[in-house]
């Protein structure tokens, strides 16, 4: 265990004690050097946790700069809690995704929980107040019992801690692959408002200065959390539940009040979380950032376990914790503001100018270092790349046709899948509504939030089809972006920005990084052609469960501002007599479609292609429409394709059905997953106005109110199903996986 | 007309509730920490949802233990329209103000959804402007709304037609689909659903408003002269 007793800095050296904490042989030189001298336990433990993948980005950081992270509309990029983007009236959208793969997978409940904890106190630390939270969920099938008690806790611990907190759960996304069985994500995202001028900064500046730590006090819990966070999931990780951190989400709703209270006092000069890696990490970086030193004594820390040890203190990951660097003298106006609320600020160290990170703990120095040495000029490593060879074979192989004969059948069954049936068996357990902002809730293709007293609104979505991205990371890469503004746009807003939680295997396998390095060089290629910079992010890597790694999966959580909340716009269709069009034309692509997944049981082949140029110009002419007042509904043609999207247009319980003639091959018309499409229906009288402005848009057929969903070919009747039907099947898939035994 | 929302450490519909008095129905509301709040001068008093105390212990059971809770019970007997609301309703069955309890919710999960109601008695303060019979879409969202009393108090729930709402499609196992009741003397309402989420038609519902309404028409009738 690494919580062994406290062994000398030769001894450290000798026995490569670092190695258990993480660092290579190459590392420690490296720090010995920086050092001038052997590192002590403390202070080898504080580098371990910096130089993580999880702290450090030291593997992904190459990849990263690859981002386009400018636009006019940003008013923060990465590098602070969370980014920011301009929404008119002097306000700002903070929004930040994070991952909590490895907690969650052993320890669900516990792990989801602090994952939904951490990403909010990220967004209140910017100064903002939290208005939605969103997640991205990836299990194996849901045909074993470890995977339906992932489930089940993963999101219960969500709905625990989500719900307590205040913050509306709005939307989410939640898939199920073989590659996941052993490590799920658990990606959470939190969107925020703030009026721009009250943006804080996690720094520690002016010269003696005072460090103020709230919140809960350290314990022992989630220690070397980062490091964990940073290799592979073994047959040992269950040994590694005391790693697991606990979250209290009645901490957490004080401490949103209290600071966002405090930012308004002029005594505040910095504010940052204390996320992974705790107390090591926000003080060196808050120093690192100000270009300051940090002293700190370790006595004074509020802690919750008698006889820690400094090194213990240092590692604590114990949530619903904050540090603030406080004007010198002015102390008193920060701790009565956090007593109105029960918490305790309490001094526990002062800004230096020497550039060092020194620890005082029963009267000694425990650690000296140089302070950026953690932060700023951590190391950064270059790994090799190499095309994998099923990617090879993928591309090589001639397009997959799948032969149905019967299409009712096929998509009754198609709703039936996991990753698209229902999942208001998930998200009925979110309050969604709290705050009395949402609009949409989840079960649309963005949720819409209003802001209240203006006239205008947050779309917002997070998404990711890692299949695709399995087959071909770089056209996959591309469709994540392309997909995530789709569902902005359906619902009447213009896309803003995106964050992106990068999760990815083991990056030493070059096959792993060749993989990382296409998906972001897809992704910043879509940013760049939809205008939707990256202002944030969050990198795990390492996801594999012995020697196997989950599909790459970077998930896109996107944000767009709605300009009028005339132009929200539902992913349903709405009246009888509508006019139904689908906008772009279908090709026979099934590579890692739903369709092949349902007959074969695997993904093989090439991933749809994407066109950028086509892509924006068509989200933007639907924008176009939907604010001119042309369009009653908009949905996007996704998983399962045309024939799934009809029918979720029609889940309404208002009995509407729809009339739809299609043309060309039947297959390929209803269940291709070719890119770029949307299903759109308009009032009969705006039709001609509508195919003025928008190009490829084709009218397939009419909304009618007999609950049935009918398609013809050629005067053939393919599908002839009651809605209602259909609905109960998709509805009932997931807690009818759920109830049947494993 | 002046309402007063009572803000508990964890209580997270403190804003909704004050912005379906101060905008959806435009009069005058506070928001009053419960440390120092002072309820005298105010004409109503609303107790939000969320988790006050984190829901530790027990849903409601240590807020209502607190100072303000006791001005709260003097309010009452006064008189004086309380409205709690989910955490609120559990406050207020704490409190002793209300008879009954609230279980966890029969499947045990938490559930967030629209759900419709019945209303029961259009005879209160809180309901005048609700037609008897009316059904209403408010929004729920608890773990533990699953109202219980005994056959007795029952009986005299029925019999001085206390009970206020039902659910129309029961969602959590409540005693005769209770959704929400009144005390004796009727000017204390306690329900898990949130009236205060359904006040406006961009939020899906505006059904709730007319609860708020109801309280302000009956406010002027009894104190607005010429009303």
């Amino acid at each position: 265990m690494l919580q062994a007793p406290e062994v000398s800095p030769e001894t450290i050296e000798q026995d490569k004690i670092y190695k258990e904490m993480g660092l290579t042989d190459k590392e420690y030189d490296m720090i010995k050097n920086i050092m001038g001298r052997r590192p002590n336990f403390t202070e080898i433990g504080i580098f371990s946790v910096m130089w993580s993948e999880h702290c450090s980005y030291k593997t992904s950081k190459p990849l990263l700069k690859k981002f386009p992270t400018e636009g006019p509309q940003v008013v923060q990029g990465p590098g602070e809690g969370a980014g920011v983007v301009d929404i008119g009236d002097g306000q700002g959208v903070v929004f930040k995704v994070e991952s909590h793969n490895h907690p969650s997978a052993v320890e669900p409940y516990q792990g989801a929980a602090t994952g939904v904890g951490g990403i909010i106190r990220d967004v209140f630390s910017m100064g903002a107040r939290p208005i939605a939270s969103l997640n991205s969920l990836r299990f194996g099938n849901l045909n074993t019992g470890r995977v339906k008690y992932l489930f089940d806790e993963v999101v219960h611990g969500i709905a625990g801690y989500g719900n307590c907190v205040g913050v509306p759960t709005v939307g989410g996304e939640v898939q199920f692959d073989d590659c996941y069985e052993g490590n799920p994500l658990v990606n959470a995202m939190c969107v925020g408002l703030i009026d721009v001028k009250d943006i804080q900064k996690g720094i520690a500046a002016g010269l003696d200065n005072t460090i103020m730590y709230v919140g809960s006090k350290t314990g022992r819990d989630g220690i070397h959390g980062a490091t964990f966070a940073s290799e592979d999931l073994t047959e040992d990780s269950e040994s590694k539940r005391s790693n697991v951190q606990v979250g209290d989400p009645f901490m957490e709703k004080l401490l949103i009040e209290a600071c966002l209270e405090v930012i308004h006092s002029e005594a505040l000069v910095g504010i940052q979380d204390m996320g992974a890696a705790g107390l090591t990490s926000s003080a060196s970086e808050m120093a690192s950032k100000a270009g300051m030193g940090m002293e700190m004594n370790l006595d004074l820390i509020p802690q919750r376990e008698a006889n820690m040890t400094a090194y213990e203190m240092m590692l604590s990951e114990s949530q619903e914790r904050m540090l603030l660097c406080v004007k010198k003298g002015q102390e008193q106006e920060i701790i009565d503001i956090f007593r109105k609320y029960n918490l305790e600020a309490v001094a526990v160290g002062k800004v230096t100018d020497d550039k060092r990170f020194r620890l005082l703990h029963n009267g000694e120095v425990v650690a000296d270092i140089p302070v950026d040495s953690l932060a700023e000029d951590a190391p950064i490593f270059y790994k090799e790349s190499k095309v994998p060879a099923f990617y090879e074979e993928y591309q090589k192989m001639p397009a997959y046709l799948p032969n149905i004969t019967d299409h009712k059948e096929t998509l009754r069954q198609l709703l039936q899948q996991p990753t698209i049936a229902s999942k208001e068996y998930v998200y009925d357990q979110y309050d969604s509504m709290v705050q009395a902002n949402t609009v949409f809730s989840p079960g649309s293709d963005a949720a819409v939030i209003r802001v209240r007293g203006y006239d205008k609104a947050l779309a917002m979505t997070i998404d990711c089809n890692s299949r695709y991205i399995h087959l071909d990371p770089e056209v996959g890469g591309k469709i994540a972006v392309a997909e995530a503004a789709r569902n902005i746009v359906c619902s009447g807003a213009k896309p803003l920005a995106i964050t992106d939680g990068l999760n990815f295997g083991n990056p030493d396998k070059p096959e792993n990084f060749w993989q990382m390095e296409k998906s972001v060089e897809g992704m910043s290629e879509a940013c760049l052609a939809l205008d939707t910079p990256v202002i944030s992010g969050n990198v795990s890597l390492y996801n594999e469960s012995n020697g196997q790694a989950i599909f790459p999966t970077p998930i896109v959580g996107m944000v767009g501002l709605h300009e009028s909340l005339a132009h929200i716009t539902p992913s349903h269709f709405q009246n009888e007599g509508d006019a139904i069009y689908v906008i772009g034309e279908t090709k026979p692509e099934f590579g890692g479609s739903e369709l092949q997944n349902l007959l074969e049981g695997s993904y093989f082949g090439k991933a749809p292609a994407l066109d950028l140029t086509i892509e924006a110009k068509r989200q933007a002419q639907l924008l176009e429409a939907i604010q001119n007042g042309l369009v009653v509904s908009a949905h996007d043609v996704a998983e399962g394709g045309l024939g799934v999207a009809l029918a979720e247009s029609l889940f309404t319980n208002k009995g509407l059905g729809a009339f739809v003639e299609i043309q060309g091959d039947v297959t390929a018309t209803l269940f291709s997953e070719t890119q770029s499409r949307f299903v759109v229906s308009v009032k009969v009288e705006d039709r001609e106005a509508f195919e003025r402005v928008v190009e490829h848009a084709t009218y397939i057929g009419t909304v009618s109110n007999d609950d049935k969903l009918v398609i013809t070919n050629d005067n053939v009747e393919i599908i002839n199903d009651s809605v209602e039907a259909l609905q109960q099947l998709w509805k009932g898939a997931i807690p009818c996986l759920l109830k049947s035994k494993a | 007309m002046k309402f007063a929302v009572v803000v508990f450490p964890g209580s997270n519909c403190d804003r909704d509730m004050y912005y379906a008095a101060k905008d959806a129905l435009g009069q005058e509301a506070d928001m009053l920490w419960y440390k120092d709040a002072n309820l005298d001068g105010y004409d109503a008093i609303l107790i939000p949802g969320g988790f006050s105390y984190g829901d530790y212990l027990r849903c409601g059971a240590i807020a209502s233990t607190s100072n303000v809770v006791k001005q709260l019970r003097e309010k009452a007997k006064q008189g004086v329209p309380i409205l709690g609301v989910c955490n609120g309703f559990q406050i207020l069955l704490e409190a002793g103000l209300l008879p009954g309890a609230l279980l966890r919710n029969e499947k045990l999960k938490f559930m967030c959804h629209f759900e419709d109601l019945v209303v029961e008695n259009n005879d209160t303060i809180f309901t005048s402007n609700y037609e008897k019979g009316e059904v209403i879409s408010i929004p729920i969202a608890h773990n533990e709304g699953n109202y219980y009393c005994d056959e007795e108090t029952l009986a005299q729930l029925k019999a001085n037609n206390q009970i206020v709402f039902t659910y129309k499609n029961n969602p959590n196992g409540s005693v005769s689909d209770i959704a929400g009741v009144t005390n004796e003397q009727g000017n204390v309402l306690g329900m898990m659903p949130h009236p205060e989420r359904a006040v406006e038609a961009i939020l899906n519902s505006a059904d709730g408003l007319k609860l708020f309404q109801s309280m302000l028409q009956n406010w002027r009738e009894k104190y607005v002269a010429g009303a």
